[in-house]
Protein backbone atom coordinates (compact mmCIF):
# COMPACT_ATOMS: atom_id res chain seq x y z
CA UNK A 1 0.00 0.00 0.00
CA UNK A 2 1.40 3.40 -0.88
CA UNK A 3 1.31 6.68 1.35
CA UNK A 4 0.44 9.44 -0.83
CA UNK A 5 1.04 12.78 1.80
CA UNK A 6 -1.06 15.28 1.12
CA UNK A 7 0.62 19.20 0.63
CA UNK A 8 -1.11 22.12 2.13
CA UNK A 9 -3.06 23.26 -0.91
CA UNK A 10 -4.63 19.73 -1.49
CA UNK A 11 -5.80 20.10 1.99
CA UNK A 12 -7.04 23.50 1.51
CA UNK A 13 -8.97 22.51 -1.45
CA UNK A 14 -10.65 19.44 0.18
CA UNK A 15 -11.44 21.91 3.13
CA UNK A 16 -12.93 24.08 0.53
CA UNK A 17 -15.13 21.94 -1.49
CA UNK A 18 -16.71 20.59 2.17
CA UNK A 19 -16.99 24.30 3.03
CA UNK A 20 -14.85 24.19 6.09
CA UNK A 21 -12.77 26.76 7.02
CA UNK A 22 -9.92 24.35 9.13
CA UNK A 23 -9.38 20.64 9.91
CA UNK A 24 -10.83 20.96 13.86
CA UNK A 25 -14.19 22.21 12.31
CA UNK A 26 -14.23 18.40 11.33
CA UNK A 27 -14.25 17.41 15.44
CA UNK A 28 -16.67 20.11 15.77
CA UNK A 29 -19.65 18.00 17.22
CA UNK A 30 -17.22 16.44 19.56
CA UNK A 31 -17.72 17.52 23.18
CA UNK A 32 -14.51 20.21 24.48
CA UNK A 33 -13.85 18.75 27.34
CA UNK A 34 -13.11 15.16 25.40
CA UNK A 35 -10.75 16.74 22.61
CA UNK A 36 -7.41 17.17 22.96
CA UNK A 37 -5.92 20.64 22.53
CA UNK A 38 -1.83 21.35 22.13
CA UNK A 39 0.29 20.02 20.04
CA UNK A 40 1.21 16.13 19.84
CA UNK A 41 4.99 15.05 20.94
CA UNK A 42 5.92 14.31 17.86
CA UNK A 43 9.48 15.34 16.88
CA UNK A 44 9.97 17.14 13.07
CA UNK A 45 10.71 15.35 10.21
CA UNK A 46 13.82 14.22 9.61
CA UNK A 47 16.07 14.12 6.25
CA UNK A 48 15.85 10.47 4.63
CA UNK A 49 19.90 9.97 5.84
CA UNK A 50 18.77 10.96 9.26
CA UNK A 51 16.10 7.77 9.21
CA UNK A 52 18.59 5.23 7.78
CA UNK A 53 20.79 6.30 10.52
CA UNK A 54 18.48 5.95 13.27
CA UNK A 55 17.03 2.88 12.36
CA UNK A 56 20.07 1.04 11.57
CA UNK A 57 21.77 2.33 15.36
CA UNK A 58 18.37 0.67 16.46
CA UNK A 59 18.65 -2.62 14.58
CA UNK A 60 22.43 -2.59 15.44
CA UNK A 61 21.02 -3.41 18.64
CA UNK A 62 19.18 -6.83 17.73
CA UNK A 63 21.31 -10.17 18.18
CA UNK A 64 21.84 -10.59 14.63
CA UNK A 65 24.20 -13.38 14.14
CA UNK A 66 23.78 -14.93 17.62
CA UNK A 67 23.46 -18.18 17.81
CA UNK A 68 20.30 -19.26 19.32
CA UNK A 69 19.36 -22.46 21.44
CA UNK A 70 15.66 -21.14 22.75
CA UNK A 71 12.80 -23.21 21.17
CA UNK A 72 9.78 -23.42 23.45
CA UNK A 73 7.56 -22.66 20.52
CA UNK A 74 9.42 -20.44 18.22
CA UNK A 75 11.97 -22.17 15.84
CA UNK A 76 15.20 -21.16 14.44
CA UNK A 77 15.42 -22.87 11.26
CA UNK A 78 17.07 -21.83 7.79
CA UNK A 79 14.86 -19.95 5.79
CA UNK A 80 14.81 -20.73 1.69
CA UNK A 81 15.25 -18.23 -0.57
CA UNK A 82 13.16 -19.55 -3.01
CA UNK A 83 10.28 -18.78 0.08
CA UNK A 84 10.50 -14.98 0.14
CA UNK A 85 10.52 -14.95 -3.94
CA UNK A 86 7.55 -16.34 -4.40
CA UNK A 87 5.76 -14.57 -1.28
CA UNK A 88 6.86 -11.11 -2.34
CA UNK A 89 5.24 -11.53 -5.76
CA UNK A 90 2.00 -8.97 -6.06
CA UNK A 91 -0.31 -11.54 -6.94
CA UNK A 92 -0.02 -12.60 -3.48
CA UNK A 93 1.91 -10.25 -1.33
CA UNK A 94 -1.15 -7.62 -2.40
CA UNK A 95 -4.06 -9.80 -2.48
CA UNK A 96 -6.83 -9.84 0.24
CA UNK A 97 -8.23 -12.92 0.80
CA UNK A 98 -10.73 -14.26 -2.10
CA UNK A 99 -14.26 -12.97 -1.62
CA UNK A 100 -14.95 -14.46 -4.72
CA UNK A 101 -13.09 -17.15 -4.67
CA UNK A 102 -13.64 -18.90 -7.34
CA UNK A 103 -11.78 -15.68 -9.70
CA UNK A 104 -8.31 -16.43 -7.75
CA UNK A 105 -7.16 -19.53 -9.29
CA UNK A 106 -3.80 -18.92 -7.72
CA UNK A 107 -4.27 -18.18 -4.69
CA UNK A 108 -6.83 -21.39 -4.09
CA UNK A 109 -4.47 -23.59 -6.03
CA UNK A 110 -1.55 -23.02 -3.80
CA UNK A 111 -4.23 -23.38 -0.75
CA UNK A 112 -5.14 -26.65 -2.32
CA UNK A 113 -1.35 -28.11 -2.34
CA UNK A 114 -1.12 -26.48 1.28
CA UNK A 115 -3.77 -29.14 2.48
CA UNK A 116 -2.67 -32.11 0.55
CA UNK A 117 0.86 -31.74 1.87
CA UNK A 118 -0.55 -31.20 5.39
CA UNK A 119 -2.73 -34.33 5.28
CA UNK A 120 0.35 -36.71 3.89
CA UNK A 121 2.63 -35.42 7.22
CA UNK A 122 -0.04 -35.69 9.63
CA UNK A 123 -1.83 -38.56 8.19
CA UNK A 124 -5.09 -37.09 8.40
CA UNK A 125 -7.69 -37.17 5.81
CA UNK A 126 -8.46 -33.35 5.82
CA UNK A 127 -6.59 -30.47 6.83
CA UNK A 128 -7.87 -26.68 6.55
CA UNK A 129 -7.00 -23.85 5.17
CA UNK A 130 -4.76 -22.82 7.76
CA UNK A 131 -5.71 -21.33 10.78
CA UNK A 132 -4.17 -17.82 12.52
CA UNK A 133 -1.47 -19.80 14.73
CA UNK A 134 -0.89 -23.25 16.70
CA UNK A 135 -2.26 -21.55 19.80
CA UNK A 136 -5.08 -20.96 18.20
CA UNK A 137 -5.80 -23.59 16.16
CA UNK A 138 -5.82 -25.99 19.80
CA UNK A 139 -8.55 -24.33 21.46
CA UNK A 140 -10.43 -23.98 17.94
CA UNK A 141 -9.42 -28.20 18.35
CA UNK A 142 -11.25 -28.23 21.44
CA UNK A 143 -14.05 -26.80 20.52
CA UNK A 144 -14.49 -28.79 17.39
CA UNK A 145 -14.40 -31.71 20.16
CA UNK A 146 -16.94 -30.22 21.97
CA UNK A 147 -19.61 -29.84 18.89
CA UNK A 148 -18.83 -33.60 17.74
CA UNK A 149 -19.47 -35.30 21.22
CA UNK A 150 -22.19 -32.26 22.34
CA UNK A 151 -20.19 -32.66 25.60
CA UNK A 152 -18.25 -29.95 27.83
CA UNK A 153 -14.92 -31.29 29.36
CA UNK A 154 -11.78 -30.42 28.04
CA UNK A 155 -8.79 -32.76 29.83
CA UNK A 156 -5.49 -30.55 28.44
CA UNK A 157 -1.75 -32.07 29.53
CA UNK A 158 0.27 -30.16 31.10
CA UNK A 159 3.10 -30.37 28.89
CA UNK A 160 0.93 -28.60 26.26
CA UNK A 161 2.71 -25.03 25.34
CA UNK A 162 1.93 -23.17 28.46
CA UNK A 163 0.84 -20.11 26.24
CA UNK A 164 -1.95 -22.13 24.30
CA UNK A 165 -3.24 -23.55 27.53
CA UNK A 166 -3.93 -20.24 28.56
CA UNK A 167 -5.25 -19.15 25.24
CA UNK A 168 -7.64 -22.15 25.52
CA UNK A 169 -8.69 -20.70 28.85
CA UNK A 170 -9.52 -17.59 27.20
CA UNK A 171 -11.49 -19.61 24.36
CA UNK A 172 -13.31 -21.41 27.61
CA UNK A 173 -13.95 -18.91 30.14
CA UNK A 174 -17.31 -18.02 29.07
CA UNK A 175 -18.44 -21.21 27.74
CA UNK A 176 -19.39 -23.12 30.49
CA UNK A 177 -16.52 -25.58 29.98
CA UNK A 178 -14.58 -27.73 32.26
CA UNK A 179 -10.91 -27.44 31.41
CA UNK A 180 -8.92 -30.06 33.30
CA UNK A 181 -4.97 -30.32 33.66
CA UNK A 182 -3.28 -33.57 33.36
CA UNK A 183 -0.11 -34.28 34.57
CA UNK A 184 3.38 -35.29 33.83
CA UNK A 185 5.40 -37.94 34.65
CA UNK A 186 8.16 -36.36 36.86
CA UNK A 187 10.87 -38.94 35.66
CA UNK A 188 10.11 -39.54 31.92
CA UNK A 189 8.65 -35.80 31.24
CA UNK A 190 5.66 -37.94 29.33
CA UNK A 191 2.06 -37.51 30.07
CA UNK A 192 1.05 -39.32 33.15
CA UNK A 193 -1.43 -42.24 32.00
CA UNK A 194 -2.01 -43.38 35.68
CA UNK A 195 -3.13 -39.69 36.69
CA UNK A 196 -5.17 -39.21 33.07
CA UNK A 197 -6.80 -42.98 33.78
CA UNK A 198 -8.51 -41.02 36.36
CA UNK A 199 -9.58 -38.29 34.91
CA UNK A 200 -11.11 -38.72 32.16
CA UNK A 201 -14.84 -39.76 31.92
CA UNK A 202 -17.71 -40.28 30.40
CA UNK A 203 -18.67 -36.32 29.54
CA UNK A 204 -15.09 -36.07 28.48
CA UNK A 205 -14.88 -34.35 24.70
CA UNK A 206 -11.45 -33.87 24.37
CA UNK A 207 -8.30 -35.05 25.35
CA UNK A 208 -5.44 -32.97 24.01
CA UNK A 209 -1.83 -33.96 23.94
CA UNK A 210 1.37 -32.37 22.52
CA UNK A 211 4.14 -34.41 20.79
CA UNK A 212 6.96 -33.55 20.81
CA UNK A 213 5.38 -31.44 24.15
CA UNK A 214 6.70 -28.77 25.88
CA UNK A 215 9.67 -30.46 27.40
CA UNK A 216 10.89 -31.91 23.89
CA UNK A 217 9.64 -35.39 24.69
CA UNK A 218 7.76 -37.32 22.23
CA UNK A 219 4.33 -39.12 23.81
CA UNK A 220 2.88 -42.34 23.16
CA UNK A 221 0.06 -41.47 21.68
CA UNK A 222 -1.70 -45.26 20.99
CA UNK A 223 -2.49 -46.02 25.13
CA UNK A 224 -3.77 -42.21 25.60
CA UNK A 225 -6.32 -42.50 22.71
CA UNK A 226 -7.42 -45.82 23.40
CA UNK A 227 -8.35 -44.65 26.51
CA UNK A 228 -10.12 -41.42 25.08
CA UNK A 229 -11.88 -43.25 22.66
CA UNK A 230 -12.40 -45.78 25.22
CA UNK A 231 -14.78 -42.81 26.52
CA UNK A 232 -16.12 -41.77 24.06
CA UNK A 233 -13.65 -38.37 23.84
CA UNK A 234 -11.76 -37.47 20.61
CA UNK A 235 -7.62 -37.20 20.89
CA UNK A 236 -6.19 -34.02 19.89
CA UNK A 237 -2.57 -34.25 19.17
CA UNK A 238 -1.18 -30.77 19.21
CA UNK A 239 1.87 -29.69 17.86
CA UNK A 240 4.53 -26.69 17.94
CA UNK A 241 7.65 -27.99 16.00
CA UNK A 242 6.04 -28.89 12.79
CA UNK A 243 9.75 -30.00 11.53
CA UNK A 244 9.35 -33.58 13.80
CA UNK A 245 6.95 -34.63 11.64
CA UNK A 246 9.40 -35.31 8.85
CA UNK A 247 10.58 -38.43 11.14
CA UNK A 248 7.83 -39.48 13.61
CA UNK A 249 5.10 -40.82 12.47
CA UNK A 250 2.23 -39.25 12.42
CA UNK A 251 -0.48 -40.59 14.97
CA UNK A 252 -2.94 -42.61 13.54
CA UNK A 253 -4.83 -42.98 16.46
CA UNK A 254 -5.72 -39.00 17.20
CA UNK A 255 -8.90 -37.47 15.82
CA UNK A 256 -7.88 -33.89 15.47
CA UNK A 257 -4.30 -33.05 14.42
CA UNK A 258 -3.35 -28.96 15.30
CA UNK A 259 -0.25 -26.52 15.48
CA UNK A 260 1.87 -24.64 14.62
CA UNK A 261 3.73 -24.18 11.18
CA UNK A 262 6.35 -21.44 11.98
CA UNK A 263 9.14 -23.88 11.93
CA UNK A 264 8.62 -24.30 7.96
CA UNK A 265 10.05 -21.02 7.22
CA UNK A 266 8.04 -18.60 8.90
CA UNK A 267 9.98 -16.02 10.70
CA UNK A 268 10.33 -15.36 14.17
CA UNK A 269 9.51 -11.60 13.86
CA UNK A 270 9.18 -11.26 17.33
CA UNK A 271 6.19 -13.68 18.07
CA UNK A 272 4.24 -13.29 14.80
CA UNK A 273 2.32 -13.15 12.61
CA UNK A 274 2.58 -17.29 12.14
CA UNK A 275 0.22 -19.85 10.82
CA UNK A 276 -1.19 -22.82 11.94
CA UNK A 277 -3.39 -25.60 10.74
CA UNK A 278 -6.71 -28.08 12.02
CA UNK A 279 -5.99 -31.80 10.40
CA UNK A 280 -8.79 -34.47 11.12
CA UNK A 281 -10.93 -37.02 9.97
CA UNK A 282 -13.31 -36.91 7.42
CA UNK A 283 -16.31 -37.54 9.27
CA UNK A 284 -16.02 -34.12 11.77
CA UNK A 285 -15.37 -32.12 8.24
CA UNK A 286 -18.61 -30.42 9.01
CA UNK A 287 -17.14 -28.98 12.43
CA UNK A 288 -13.75 -27.94 10.59
CA UNK A 289 -13.11 -24.01 11.48
CA UNK A 290 -12.40 -22.05 8.53
CA UNK A 291 -11.96 -23.06 5.37
CA UNK A 292 -11.87 -25.81 3.04
CA UNK A 293 -10.70 -25.79 -1.02
CA UNK A 294 -11.23 -28.23 -3.31
CA UNK A 295 -10.62 -29.72 -6.38
CA UNK A 296 -13.58 -29.52 -9.39
CA UNK A 297 -14.18 -29.04 -12.86
CA UNK A 298 -15.00 -25.70 -14.71
CA UNK A 299 -16.84 -25.38 -17.17
CA UNK A 300 -15.07 -26.86 -19.66
CA UNK A 301 -14.07 -29.95 -17.73
CA UNK A 302 -10.58 -28.38 -16.89
CA UNK A 303 -9.23 -28.92 -13.88
CA UNK A 304 -10.28 -26.39 -11.37
CA UNK A 305 -10.34 -25.21 -7.49
CA UNK A 306 -13.01 -24.09 -5.32
CA UNK A 307 -13.85 -23.06 -1.75
CA UNK A 308 -15.39 -26.40 -1.16
CA UNK A 309 -16.52 -25.68 2.62
CA UNK A 310 -16.66 -22.30 4.33
CA UNK A 311 -18.83 -21.88 7.30
CA UNK A 312 -22.06 -19.95 6.37
CA UNK A 313 -22.41 -18.36 9.07
CA UNK A 314 -18.93 -16.39 8.86
CA UNK A 315 -20.78 -14.31 6.04
CA UNK A 316 -24.87 -15.06 6.64
CA UNK A 317 -25.65 -16.34 10.35
CA UNK A 318 -23.15 -14.63 12.47
CA UNK A 319 -24.91 -15.47 15.43
CA UNK A 320 -24.70 -18.61 15.49
CA UNK A 321 -20.89 -18.68 14.73
CA UNK A 322 -18.62 -21.55 16.46
CA UNK A 323 -15.44 -20.47 15.38
CA UNK A 324 -13.10 -17.24 15.96
CA UNK A 325 -11.71 -17.54 12.46
CA UNK A 326 -13.29 -15.91 9.26
CA UNK A 327 -10.76 -16.74 6.39
CA UNK A 328 -7.13 -18.32 6.49
CA UNK A 329 -3.62 -17.34 7.07
CA UNK A 330 -3.24 -16.99 3.37
CA UNK A 331 0.52 -15.19 2.71
CA UNK A 332 2.14 -16.71 5.62
CA UNK A 333 0.82 -20.56 5.22
CA UNK A 334 2.36 -19.93 1.51
CA UNK A 335 5.64 -19.52 3.15
CA UNK A 336 4.87 -22.86 4.64
CA UNK A 337 3.92 -24.56 1.51
CA UNK A 338 6.40 -23.22 -0.26
CA UNK A 339 9.06 -24.36 2.21
CA UNK A 340 7.17 -28.21 1.88
CA UNK A 341 7.64 -27.65 -1.89
CA UNK A 342 11.68 -27.16 -1.51
CA UNK A 343 12.71 -29.72 0.88
CA UNK A 344 10.29 -32.13 -0.09
CA UNK A 345 9.45 -35.41 1.22
CA UNK A 346 12.81 -37.16 1.27
CA UNK A 347 14.63 -33.18 2.41
CA UNK A 348 12.37 -32.77 5.32
CA UNK A 349 13.39 -36.25 6.71
CA UNK A 350 16.82 -35.20 6.40
CA UNK A 351 16.32 -32.19 7.81
CA UNK A 352 14.52 -33.69 10.59
CA UNK A 353 17.60 -36.08 11.48
CA UNK A 354 19.54 -33.18 11.44
CA UNK A 355 18.09 -31.58 14.12
CA UNK A 356 17.35 -34.79 15.94
CA UNK A 357 21.31 -35.39 15.67
CA UNK A 358 22.54 -32.26 16.86
CA UNK A 359 19.96 -31.97 20.18
CA UNK A 360 20.79 -35.68 20.62
CA UNK A 361 24.77 -34.88 20.85
CA UNK A 362 24.59 -31.70 23.25
CA UNK A 363 21.76 -33.40 24.94
CA UNK A 364 24.61 -36.16 25.35
CA UNK A 365 26.88 -33.98 27.20
CA UNK A 366 24.15 -32.24 29.43
CA UNK A 367 22.44 -33.27 32.50
CA UNK A 368 18.85 -34.39 31.34
CA UNK A 369 15.67 -33.61 33.98
CA UNK A 370 14.08 -36.01 32.30
CA UNK A 371 14.46 -39.57 31.14
CA UNK A 372 11.91 -39.77 28.05
CA UNK A 373 12.90 -39.84 24.17
CA UNK A 374 13.19 -36.46 22.51
CA UNK A 375 13.24 -34.88 19.19
CA UNK A 376 15.07 -31.25 19.34
CA UNK A 377 14.49 -30.11 21.88
CA UNK A 378 15.15 -31.09 26.06
CA UNK A 379 15.36 -30.18 29.79
CA UNK A 380 18.53 -29.71 31.23
CA UNK A 381 19.16 -29.53 34.99
CA UNK A 382 21.06 -26.08 35.56
CA UNK A 383 22.57 -24.69 38.88
CA UNK A 384 21.54 -21.38 37.90
CA UNK A 385 19.84 -20.91 34.45
CA UNK A 386 19.97 -16.72 34.32
CA UNK A 387 23.82 -17.40 35.53
CA UNK A 388 24.29 -19.58 32.55
CA UNK A 389 22.28 -17.58 30.13
CA UNK A 390 24.09 -14.00 30.96
CA UNK A 391 27.48 -15.84 29.93
CA UNK A 392 26.32 -17.37 27.17
CA UNK A 393 24.70 -13.53 25.92
CA UNK A 394 28.75 -13.00 26.66
CA UNK A 395 29.73 -15.00 24.09
CA UNK A 396 26.90 -14.09 21.43
CA UNK A 397 24.86 -17.18 22.29
CA UNK A 398 21.12 -16.92 23.12
CA UNK A 399 20.62 -19.96 25.75
CA UNK A 400 17.39 -21.73 26.21
CA UNK A 401 14.11 -20.75 28.79
CA UNK A 402 14.30 -21.24 32.32
CA UNK A 403 10.81 -23.53 33.04
CA UNK A 404 10.18 -22.14 36.42
CA UNK A 405 8.90 -18.97 34.39
CA UNK A 406 5.72 -22.01 33.36
CA UNK A 407 6.23 -24.24 35.84
CA UNK A 408 7.25 -23.49 39.39
CA UNK A 409 8.41 -27.28 40.17
CA UNK A 410 11.18 -27.04 37.68
CA UNK A 411 13.13 -24.42 39.36
CA UNK A 412 16.73 -24.76 37.85
CA UNK A 413 15.78 -26.41 34.47
CA UNK A 414 16.41 -24.97 31.05
CA UNK A 415 14.16 -26.17 27.85
CA UNK A 416 16.88 -25.91 25.18
CA UNK A 417 16.95 -26.58 21.74
CA UNK A 418 18.90 -27.43 19.02
CA UNK A 419 18.54 -27.40 14.96
CA UNK A 420 20.12 -27.64 11.79
CA UNK A 421 21.09 -23.84 12.48
CA UNK A 422 23.24 -25.11 15.35
CA UNK A 423 27.02 -25.31 15.45
CA UNK A 424 29.47 -27.61 17.37
CA UNK A 425 31.34 -24.76 18.57
CA UNK A 426 28.28 -23.22 20.07
CA UNK A 427 26.96 -26.18 21.46
CA UNK A 428 30.40 -27.12 22.83
CA UNK A 429 30.06 -23.63 24.47
CA UNK A 430 26.55 -23.92 26.21
CA UNK A 431 27.83 -27.18 27.43
CA UNK A 432 31.01 -25.53 29.14
CA UNK A 433 28.63 -22.69 30.61
CA UNK A 434 26.71 -25.55 32.30
CA UNK A 435 29.89 -26.91 33.78
CA UNK A 436 29.66 -30.00 31.99
CA UNK B 1 -49.94 -31.43 -2.32
CA UNK B 2 -49.95 -30.79 1.61
CA UNK B 3 -51.31 -33.92 3.37
CA UNK B 4 -54.31 -33.78 4.92
CA UNK B 5 -52.70 -35.47 8.15
CA UNK B 6 -50.30 -33.54 8.64
CA UNK B 7 -50.27 -30.43 10.66
CA UNK B 8 -48.12 -27.19 9.42
CA UNK B 9 -45.68 -24.07 10.77
CA UNK B 10 -45.60 -20.73 9.57
CA UNK B 11 -41.64 -21.90 9.19
CA UNK B 12 -42.37 -24.61 6.77
CA UNK B 13 -41.91 -27.91 9.02
CA UNK B 14 -45.02 -30.24 8.93
CA UNK B 15 -45.42 -32.84 11.59
CA UNK B 16 -47.44 -36.37 11.52
CA UNK B 17 -48.61 -37.35 15.17
CA UNK B 18 -49.29 -41.30 15.63
CA UNK B 19 -50.21 -41.56 19.47
CA UNK B 20 -47.56 -40.22 21.73
CA UNK B 21 -45.26 -40.11 18.38
CA UNK B 22 -44.49 -37.33 15.97
CA UNK B 23 -42.70 -37.26 12.96
CA UNK B 24 -41.29 -34.27 11.58
CA UNK B 25 -39.94 -32.80 8.13
CA UNK B 26 -39.65 -29.62 5.98
CA UNK B 27 -42.53 -28.58 3.61
CA UNK B 28 -42.36 -29.29 -0.12
CA UNK B 29 -42.64 -25.40 -0.51
CA UNK B 30 -39.32 -24.96 2.27
CA UNK B 31 -37.22 -27.36 0.09
CA UNK B 32 -38.35 -25.23 -3.28
CA UNK B 33 -37.63 -22.00 -1.96
CA UNK B 34 -34.12 -23.50 -0.41
CA UNK B 35 -32.91 -24.83 -3.90
CA UNK B 36 -30.47 -27.99 -3.78
CA UNK B 37 -30.06 -29.07 -0.09
CA UNK B 38 -26.43 -30.18 0.44
CA UNK B 39 -26.76 -30.54 4.33
CA UNK B 40 -28.88 -31.20 7.05
CA UNK B 41 -27.91 -30.56 10.67
CA UNK B 42 -30.07 -32.80 13.35
CA UNK B 43 -30.66 -32.58 17.04
CA UNK B 44 -28.99 -36.03 18.41
CA UNK B 45 -31.13 -38.69 19.97
CA UNK B 46 -31.95 -37.69 23.65
CA UNK B 47 -32.54 -34.28 23.10
CA UNK B 48 -35.53 -32.26 24.61
CA UNK B 49 -36.97 -29.85 21.91
CA UNK B 50 -39.04 -26.96 22.41
CA UNK B 51 -41.91 -26.20 20.09
CA UNK B 52 -40.90 -22.97 18.17
CA UNK B 53 -37.07 -22.88 19.13
CA UNK B 54 -34.41 -23.89 16.65
CA UNK B 55 -33.16 -27.30 16.68
CA UNK B 56 -31.33 -27.69 13.61
CA UNK B 57 -30.77 -26.42 9.87
CA UNK B 58 -30.83 -27.23 6.63
CA UNK B 59 -28.22 -25.74 3.61
CA UNK B 60 -28.47 -25.25 0.56
CA UNK B 61 -26.20 -24.21 -2.59
CA UNK B 62 -27.89 -20.42 -1.88
CA UNK B 63 -28.91 -20.36 1.94
CA UNK B 64 -28.68 -21.64 5.56
CA UNK B 65 -32.06 -21.95 6.97
CA UNK B 66 -32.91 -22.70 10.84
CA UNK B 67 -35.37 -25.95 11.18
CA UNK B 68 -37.92 -25.39 14.29
CA UNK B 69 -39.68 -27.49 16.24
CA UNK B 70 -43.26 -27.84 15.65
CA UNK B 71 -43.55 -29.60 18.63
CA UNK B 72 -41.93 -30.12 22.33
CA UNK B 73 -40.59 -33.79 23.09
CA UNK B 74 -37.86 -35.90 23.06
CA UNK B 75 -35.55 -36.73 20.22
CA UNK B 76 -36.12 -40.52 19.93
CA UNK B 77 -34.81 -41.55 16.23
CA UNK B 78 -33.19 -39.27 13.68
CA UNK B 79 -32.76 -40.19 9.69
CA UNK B 80 -29.84 -41.42 9.20
CA UNK B 81 -30.47 -41.55 5.32
CA UNK B 82 -29.95 -37.48 5.56
CA UNK B 83 -26.20 -38.19 5.99
CA UNK B 84 -25.44 -39.35 3.28
CA UNK B 85 -28.14 -38.72 0.99
CA UNK B 86 -29.16 -34.53 1.69
CA UNK B 87 -30.56 -34.65 -1.73
CA UNK B 88 -33.45 -36.46 -0.93
CA UNK B 89 -35.19 -33.46 1.20
CA UNK B 90 -35.82 -32.12 -2.26
CA UNK B 91 -37.27 -35.52 -3.72
CA UNK B 92 -39.44 -36.59 -1.17
CA UNK B 93 -39.97 -33.73 1.77
CA UNK B 94 -42.94 -35.04 2.73
CA UNK B 95 -42.08 -39.00 2.70
CA UNK B 96 -38.95 -40.93 2.59
CA UNK B 97 -36.82 -37.03 3.64
CA UNK B 98 -38.43 -36.95 7.28
CA UNK B 99 -36.01 -35.48 9.86
CA UNK B 100 -36.82 -36.30 13.45
CA UNK B 101 -39.07 -38.28 15.30
CA UNK B 102 -39.88 -37.04 18.71
CA UNK B 103 -41.65 -38.08 22.19
CA UNK B 104 -44.75 -35.54 22.27
CA UNK B 105 -44.43 -34.05 25.99
CA UNK B 106 -47.24 -31.68 25.13
CA UNK B 107 -50.00 -32.78 22.61
CA UNK B 108 -52.70 -29.99 22.57
CA UNK B 109 -49.58 -27.54 21.16
CA UNK B 110 -50.94 -28.83 17.73
CA UNK B 111 -53.48 -26.20 18.56
CA UNK B 112 -50.87 -23.43 17.19
CA UNK B 113 -50.17 -25.30 13.93
CA UNK B 114 -51.90 -25.14 10.58
CA UNK B 115 -53.88 -27.28 9.00
CA UNK B 116 -52.93 -28.37 5.57
CA UNK B 117 -55.55 -25.96 4.09
CA UNK B 118 -54.43 -23.20 5.99
CA UNK B 119 -50.64 -23.99 5.26
CA UNK B 120 -51.77 -23.96 1.44
CA UNK B 121 -53.64 -20.63 1.55
CA UNK B 122 -50.53 -19.33 4.03
CA UNK B 123 -47.69 -20.34 1.28
CA UNK B 124 -50.38 -19.25 -1.56
CA UNK B 125 -50.52 -16.00 -0.32
CA UNK B 126 -46.63 -15.27 0.31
Amino acid sequence: MRYLPKSDLERRQMLDLIGASRLEDLYAHLPENIRFNGDLNVPPGKSEYEIADYFGARGGENANGFASFLGAGVYHHYRPVLVDAVVSRGEFLTSYTPYQAEISQGTLTSIFEFQTMLCQLTGMEVANASMYDGSTAVPEAAMMAMRVTGRKRVIVARSVHPEYREVLATYTRHQNVEVVEAGFDNESGAIDLRALERIVDKNTAAVIVQSPNFFGGVEDIQPLAALAHANGALLVHAFTEAVSLGVLEPPPDADIVAGELQSFAISPSYGGPFAGVIACKEKYVRQLPGRLVGQTKDASGNRAFCLTLATREQHIRREKATSNICTNQALIALMATVFMTVYGKRGLRELAEQNLAKAHYLGGELKRRFTGPYFNEFVAQASACDTINEALLRRKIIGGLPLARFYPELDGAMLLCCTEMSRRGHMDAVAEEFGA
Amino acid sequence: MYPDNFRYTKEHEWVRIEGDQATVGITFHAQKELGDIVYVDLPKLGTHVEQAKPIGSVESVKAVSDIFAPMSGEVVEVNGLLTDSPEKLNADPHGEAWLIKIKLSAPQETAHLLSAAEYQAYVGAE
